[in-house]
């Protein structure tokens, strides 16, 4: 089952090579068919598997080779039950982003006049580069998985930075108008991020004098003084607060994914966001508990601050990208106050939340860029009644919206209920304010998504609506959404399929965290 | 003292260099105006130096010019000293500089036959700076180190003024030329100067000039700690050594100079002279200094900060790519100097951390030499034996010449410290793990913003090489160019994927 775990990574390296060199269409069909690869590999990892071990990361699989002693990484792999819901969710998002690429290759964006001065006026085409993004949506996969897979430290930090330049150029080039100016924010800020990574990680390597997740999750911070776990949990905690993102470092977010090709929003906001709340948990939590009691209240008051900074912003938002991005802030910042109550009810929370919004808003993301692409316009004052031009369209979009608001029975709600309970059952003051704030914020996501569809699905049909087309969904964008469709149903309607999962690792990582 | 037997093996390698260079000479003089065997001649000895730099070093250590031990002032009693020393550590640092400067030969090529510079000569002085970066290496003597570091840079001052002019509109370049090459000599000389000054107070206190002898007399020297002269010498040396390595505030003549030189001069200033300071700095500053790196590691620790900082602030606003390049590299001086700075704080001082910054300095030298090295060949590459030339003119390369553009932008994404050259990545780890080995946390957080900065402007570069543009035509690029390149990036690629490779050879340090 070894063989699995390397052909996830190594499946998608190749692919995304051929992809490159390949001529355009043939290399997007055979990328296409790496990402399907990967993601029947990835399913596979579920089947035989033994939990190894009585650790406190109790893996399924797991390869451990040395790599560069001299820099303490080994290249050690493993999945369990916390990690392998979010390498399936990666593998199939990108394999349904490289299938609509195989359908519809994004135009690349335009220099225009003035926005880009000195440059020949390009014209908007559809060229032979769509094989490029598929090999870049592979490599990005590549970094993910790793980012998810990896057991040692070092290891973990080398594909948390893979992801960087793949995910700059996937903007930048196939971007809408202000596509530089969002690509360069989010490479920079995200950088900055994982630099802060970088010396967050050594300062544990050094302290604890090994890079082994397994062993320093078990260890539970013993051998680190108080100081030095404060000091790496900061660093750790900012590097994946960057990534998440949590308000105040979120403003790279917006921008990002409104510029981003469909495709782009879709993998970063279904999964790459992913690899904070990820990393928050398995490596700053889990590392150093000692540094992230002591943090705790205020990562908590922050994921609040954004819950409702992000809900309050969507109500004032004009533009259905943007929208929903900002909406994602909002999602992560439950996803983060879960972790924050550092309980094993927040944990589940915090991981379902991270399903569910991975599904939905993967989804919003490829209703949006289906709108967009149909209607030329995502300006909700020139979008209204798509119930009755395209009722496939709306119909979906209603399904997907109202889904992240959380309503019972559809994903959102159990990462959201989980959450707020944790945070009662954490007790203290403090605590019950930012439980009564968060439900707040929850009600406010029920108001600004139920806006966005007054706004766009009902109403008489305005101009951009009544023009638009085609009217019926495409068979590509049912194949490519109807997975996500049905998953968020599953995991409404019996949420124990993630919860039974996560259930034992999570136990056991508080028992290991707990002093 | 008496006069001692000469070890002439442990010698062979720096004989070979300076026989090289010679016959070099000689070869341009029997068949005049032709390059090809000039340069043969130039690789042939080259490769020979590093295969006898090997061969010396897998033997047993071999001193030469030694001094019986005795009793120094103060009471210290000392044991054999020798000035010259063959090991390991010299047998890196020799091979290291032959490889250098066999890829800058490779890299001359297009000058040369554009006859920007006289083939004999300039060969004559590349391999001349060699003999004096081979000799740096086995130096153990704060006389034979100075007199090193100098026979490396002499030429240097030459070669960066050898630029004739090759086209009847290109005014502008041999002036550059002179006027980077006075500067480069200016500061060099005032540099030196302080160097020797630090030296000979040392030597004063001292009375030991020997790299063993300067530990020991210090460390059993207690009374040197009240005087102040003492932290002024230690200062002094290596304030003037950081100028080999374009460090802030000694940089400010790197980009001119770098501009005004011919690319594969520029090329080599920014790896075998950063390559020669950084060995005179991890010799003296660490080997020798060791009793007083608690003056020394702050000095490294402001010296990294201001220089990583400064470089990649002025490197945003460039708009030329050598002068680009030249501030990267100062940019690049700074992270190598970085793990040193953790040297201020005690814990860095421990004798495991310490051993984990020096080979974590010299690893992030031999990742950065790569890395410059394959950014250089890219750029001679593209623009053959003209200059750098303006950032806009490189729009659309990258399209229009993809293995060279992949190639630059590999190395320029390298020198950023991001994937896909793990190479890079692997030289921020490196650095940032030597940094906090010592506990410095807060330097590893502002290598770490630096590492932002600095992306921002390698990222325009790339940037450009992949817009849309009708470049220039290509000119013709001999093939020995894109021998270099190859060979660069592959090291790179190959170092990326087993990154071990380096951190062993550092270890030999």
């Amino acid at each position: 089952m070894t063989v699995l775990l390397v052909a996830t990574l190594a499946v998608p390296a190749l692919g995304a090579l051929a992809a490159a060199l390949l001529p355009d269409r043939t290399g997007r069909v055979v990328g296409t068919v790496a990402a399907a690869l990967a993601f029947l590999a990835s399913v596979a990892l579920a089947f035989g598997r033994e939990p190894g071990g009585t650790g406190a990361i109790r893996p399924w699989h797991q390869l451990d080779v040395p790599w560069a002693p001299a820099l303490d990484l080994r290249f050690h792999l493993g999945v369990d039950g916390i990690s392998w819901p979010l390498v399936v969710l990666t593998t199939l998002l990108t394999l349904l982003c490289c299938g609509y690429t195989v359908w519809r290759v994004p135009v690349p964006g335009v220099d225009r006049p003035g926005v880009d001065p000195g440059g020949p006026a390009e014209e908007a085409r559809p060229d032979d580069r769509g094989r490029y993004l598929v090999a870049l949506l592979l490599a990005i996969e590549v970094g993910i998985l790793g980012v998810f897979e990896s057991l040692d430290l070092v290891l973990f930090f080398v594909f948390f930075e893979i992801v960087l330049l793949p995910m700059y150029a996937v903007i930048a080039v196939w971007g809408g108008p202000r596509r530089r100016a969002a690509a360069t924010k989010f490479v920079l800020y995200t950088l900055f991020g994982s630099v802060l990574l970088l010396a967050g990680v050594f300062v544990v390597v050094a302290g604890a004098g090994t890079a082994d997740l397994v062993t320093l999750t078990q260890r539970g911070g013993a051998g680190l003084g108080h100081g030095t776990q404060v000091v790496a949990f900061a660093l750790l905690a900012l590097a994946f607060a960057v990534k998440s993102p949590l308000w105040p470092l979120h403003t790279w977010l917006p921008d990002a994914h409104t510029e981003a090709p469909t495709v782009g929003s879709v993998i970063l906001a279904g999964v790459l966001l992913k690899m904070g709340t990820y990393g928050l948990l398995r490596v700053a939590v889990g590392t150093v508990p000692g540094g992230a009691r002591t943090l705790a209240p205020l990562l908590g008051v922050l994921a609040t601050a954004a819950i409702l900074i992000g809900a309050l912003v969507c109500l004032r938002q004009t533009e259905l990208k943007r929208l929903i991005a900002y909406s994602s802030v909002g999602h992560m910042g439950f996803v983060l106050l879960g972790i924050a109550t550092l309980s094993a009810t927040g944990f589940q929370a915090a991981l379902v939340g991270n399903i569910a919004h991975g599904l939905l808003t993967g989804l919003l993301f490829f209703l949006a860029g289906a709108l967009k692409d149909r209607a030329h316009t995502g300006e909700l004052d020139r979008l209204g009644g798509l119930r009755e031009v395209a009722p496939g369209l709306a119909g979906l979009l209603a399904f997907a919206a109202i889904g992240s608001l959380g309503l019972p029975g559809l994903a959102g709600f159990w990462g959201e209920l989980f959450t707020v309970y944790a945070a009662v059952r954490h007790g203290g003051p403090l605590w019950m304010v930012l439980a009564v704030l968060a439900a707040v914020g929850g009600a406010l996501a029920a108001a600004y998504f139920l806006r966005l569809l007054r706004r766009v699905t009902h109403g008489p049909a305005v101009n951009a609506v009544v023009g638009l087309r085609p009217t019926a969904l495409a068979g590509a964008e049912l194949v490519a959404w109807s997975p996500l469709v049905l998953l968020a149903l599953a995991v409404g309607l019996a949420p124990s399929l993630v919860l039974a999962l996560t259930a034992a690792p999570v136990h056991a990582l508080v028992t290991a965290v707990t002093p | 003292m008496s006069v001692q037997a000469i070890d002439q093996v442990a010698l062979l390698p720096a004989y070979l260099a300076a026989v090289t260079a010679v016959a070099a000479f000689v070869t341009d003089l029997v068949v005049p105006g032709r390059r090809g065997p000039v340069l043969s001649v130039a690789a042939l000895g080259t490769v020979a130096t590093a295969v006898a730099a090997g061969i010396v070093g897998a033997g047993p250590r071999r001193g030469t010019f030694c001094t019986a031990g005795g009793v120094l002032p103060g009471g210290v009693h000392v044991g054999t000293s020798c000035s010259y020393v063959a090991d390991h550590t010299g047998a890196l640092v020799a091979v290291a500089f032959c490889a250098v400067a066999l890829a800058v030969l490779g890299l001359s090529v297009p000058a040369l036959r554009a006859r920007v510079a006289p083939s004999g000569e300039y060969t004559f002085l590349v391999l001349a700076s060699l003999t004096g970066g081979v000799v740096l290496g086995y130096s153990r003597d704060l006389i034979t180190l100075v007199i090193a570091l100098e026979t490396l840079t002499l030429p240097l001052y030459v070669l960066v003024g050898l630029r004739r002019r090759t086209r009847a509109d290109d005014v502008r370049g041999p002036r550059d030329a002179a006027a980077g090459s006075v500067t480069f000599f200016a500061v060099s000389v005032v540099s030196t100067a302080v160097t020797l000054l630090g030296a000979a107070l040392l030597y004063g206190l001292t009375g030991a000039v020997h790299l063993d002898r300067l530990a020991a007399a210090l460390a059993h020297r207690d009374d040197l700690r009240h005087v102040p002269l003492t932290a002024a010498a230690v200062l002094l040396i290596l304030v003037g050594l950081a100028f080999k390595v374009a460090a802030v505030p000694f940089h400010g003549w790197a980009p001119a100079t770098y501009d005004g030189a011919p690319l594969p001069v520029a090329a080599y200033l920014s790896t075998a002279s950063k390559l020669g300071g950084i060995v005179a700095l991890l010799y003296v500053g660490v080997d020798a200094l060791r009793p007083w790196l608690d003056v020394a590691g702050p000095l490294f620790a402001v010296l990294a900060v201001a220089t990583m900082t400064v470089g990649n602030l002025t490197a945003l606003r460039q708009v030329r790519m050598v002068r680009l390049l030249a501030f990267s590299s100062v940019a690049q001086a700074g992270y190598l100097i970085a793990p040193l700075g953790a040297l201020a704080a005690p814990a860095g001082r421990e004798p495991a951390a310490l051993r984990v910054i020096v080979a974590g300095t010299l690893g992030y030298t031999i990742f950065y030499l790569l890395l410059e090295l394959g950014a250089f060949a890219g750029v001679v590459a593209l623009r053959g034996a003209d200059g750098g030339g303006e950032l806009a003119e490189y729009r659309g390369v990258g399209r229009a010449r993809p293995v060279v553009g992949a190639a630059l932008a590999l190395a320029l994404v390298g020198l950023a410290g991001l994937p896909p050259g793990l190479a890079g990545l692997f030289a921020k780890v490196t650095v940032v793990r030597a940094t906090l080995a010592g506990g410095a946390a807060w330097l590893a957080v502002v290598i770490g913003l630096n590492a932002v900065v600095g992306l921002a402007y390698y990222l325009r570069v790339v940037v450009q090489l992949y817009r849309p543009g009708e470049p220039a035509p290509a000119p013709r690029v001999p093939v020995t160019v894109g021998v270099v390149l190859a060979a660069v990036t592959a090291a790179a690629v190959v170092v990326g994927f087993a990154p071990q490779l380096v951190l062993d050879a550092a270890a030999l340090f």
